[in-house]
């Protein structure tokens, strides 16, 4: 066994680490170029099934005609009109907050012509399952259909505000309200066009 | 070889997670459901199958004092592959591992097979290995998610099995519950594994 393996002399080792690593990285050049366009595609999907459920029905491609908003705190938001035979119907934001109780929380939030919430849909969290998860459910996010944020206080009602937060889960709730309100706000920092 | 007993000692004898206790970082943090179990296990069975050939198929070009370096990039690279092609065709199961897919390249199981046994063995042995340790780690993996799932959802496979508003033990889909659920199967597990004996 020992005596056919190859001696560890350094001119062995540089070859074989260097050999192995040129192939491996030719194995992974092929797989991504195989998955670049499932994934991207997968990526986009997504996107438009949000769009859907948070938009009333609209005939353009939103995800063409995205756009985003000066301002560092609003850099990492994407804004997607709406429109329907050119009629402008609503915007939905792509949103985030830091605060979930598991890290990012990442939501598409559908605004009418009139900044009012129409639908909200949850993109990606990393929330306590059976606690935190049910911000996805529509018990709780479907109170903020049809409210206005300029009137409905988005916090949740322990810090003063309009929104009832999940039993044991007042974090995630927190976060989904912090979410909402960055969207409202970038979106009357002049992400309506 | 002998086909059934390599599998019995893949499943029960030598079973990585409930008897080696390898690769524990994965097991607590992902078996919060049923679905989780397996994706991860076949997951780290893929990469455990590929990298045990491979390293079979290379150990005698292997110099002796890289060969570590070496094992690592070939998971590495077999990982990564994995990741990418679960973000391209099981999207939704790719969102809920997350994480814990590249850090199958530091899971303990793949590197210490490759070191105790594919390193050492030839190919054929090493496919096998791959495969029982694989089927060993997946059902470990799925059952405990199981259990938790059960007691703390109420449901198994997403299908509930209890009513939608029923009062479940929620502290088995939480970090605790994993340490709780996992003691108790491993206690089970050695417990028929010496009646045997």
């Amino acid at each position: 066994m020992a005596d056919k393996k190859l001696p560890s002399t350094f001119f062995n080792m540089v070859f074989v680490l260097t050999l192995v690593s040129v192939i491996s990285a030719l194995a992974l050049a092929f797989t991504y170029s195989k998955t670049k366009d499932p994934i991207a595609q997968v990526a986009l999907k997504r996107t438009q099934k949000a769009l859907q459920q948070v938009l009333p029905a609209f005939n353009n491609d939103p995800t063409v005609e995205k756009y985003t908003v000066e301002g560092t705190e609003y850099k990492d938001m994407e804004f997607f009109p709406a429109k329907m035979d050119g009629k402008f119907v609503g915007t939905a934001v792509q949103t985030y907050s830091d605060n979930g109780f598991g890290g990012k929380v990442l939501l598409m939030v559908g605004f009418g012509p009139d900044n009012k919430i129409i639908n909200i849909t949850v993109l990606k969290h990393n929330e306590t399952p059976g606690l935190g998860t049910k911000m996805a459910d529509a018990k709780f996010k479907d109170q903020f259909n049809g409210k206005d944020p300029g009137v409905f206080k988005l916090k949740v009602k322990k810090d003063g505000g309009d929104v009832d937060a999940i039993t044991a889960a007042t974090i995630s709730s927190r976060a989904f309200c912090d979410a909402t309100d960055r969207a409202y706000q970038g979106l009357l920092k002049g992400g309506k066009k | 070889m002998n086909l059934a007993k390599e599998l019995f000692r893949g499943l029960i004898k030598e079973n990585p997670t409930l008897v080696l206790l390898l690769g524990m970082c994965p097991t607590l943090a992902v078996s919060n459901q049923a679905i989780n179990g397996i994706g991860m296990g076949l997951a780290a069975t893929f990469v455990l199958v590929g990298s045990n050939v491979v390293i079979a198929m290379i150990k005698n070009v292997t110099p002796d004092k890289v060969r570590i370096p070496i094992f690592v990039v070939v998971i590495a690279c077999f990982v990564t592959i994995v990741d990418l092609c679960m973000n391209a065709f099981t999207p939704d199961l790719h969102a809920t591992l997350g994480i814990f897919i590249p850090l199958i390249v530091v899971n303990c199981i793949i590197l210490g097979r490759a070191e105790a046994f594919a390193s050492k063995n030839t190919v054929l042995p090493s496919l096998v290995d791959g495969i029982v340790m694989g089927i060993g780690f997946t059902c470990g993996l799925t059952v405990l998610g199981s259990i938790r799932e059960i007691l703390g959802n109420g449901s198994i496979f997403g299908y509930k099995l209890v009513a939608e508003n029923a009062s479940t033990i929620l502290v088995f889909i939480l970090p605790p519950g994993a340490f709780i659920a996992l003691g108790f199967l491993i206690a089970t597990v050695n417990r028929l594994l010496k009646k045997k004996a």
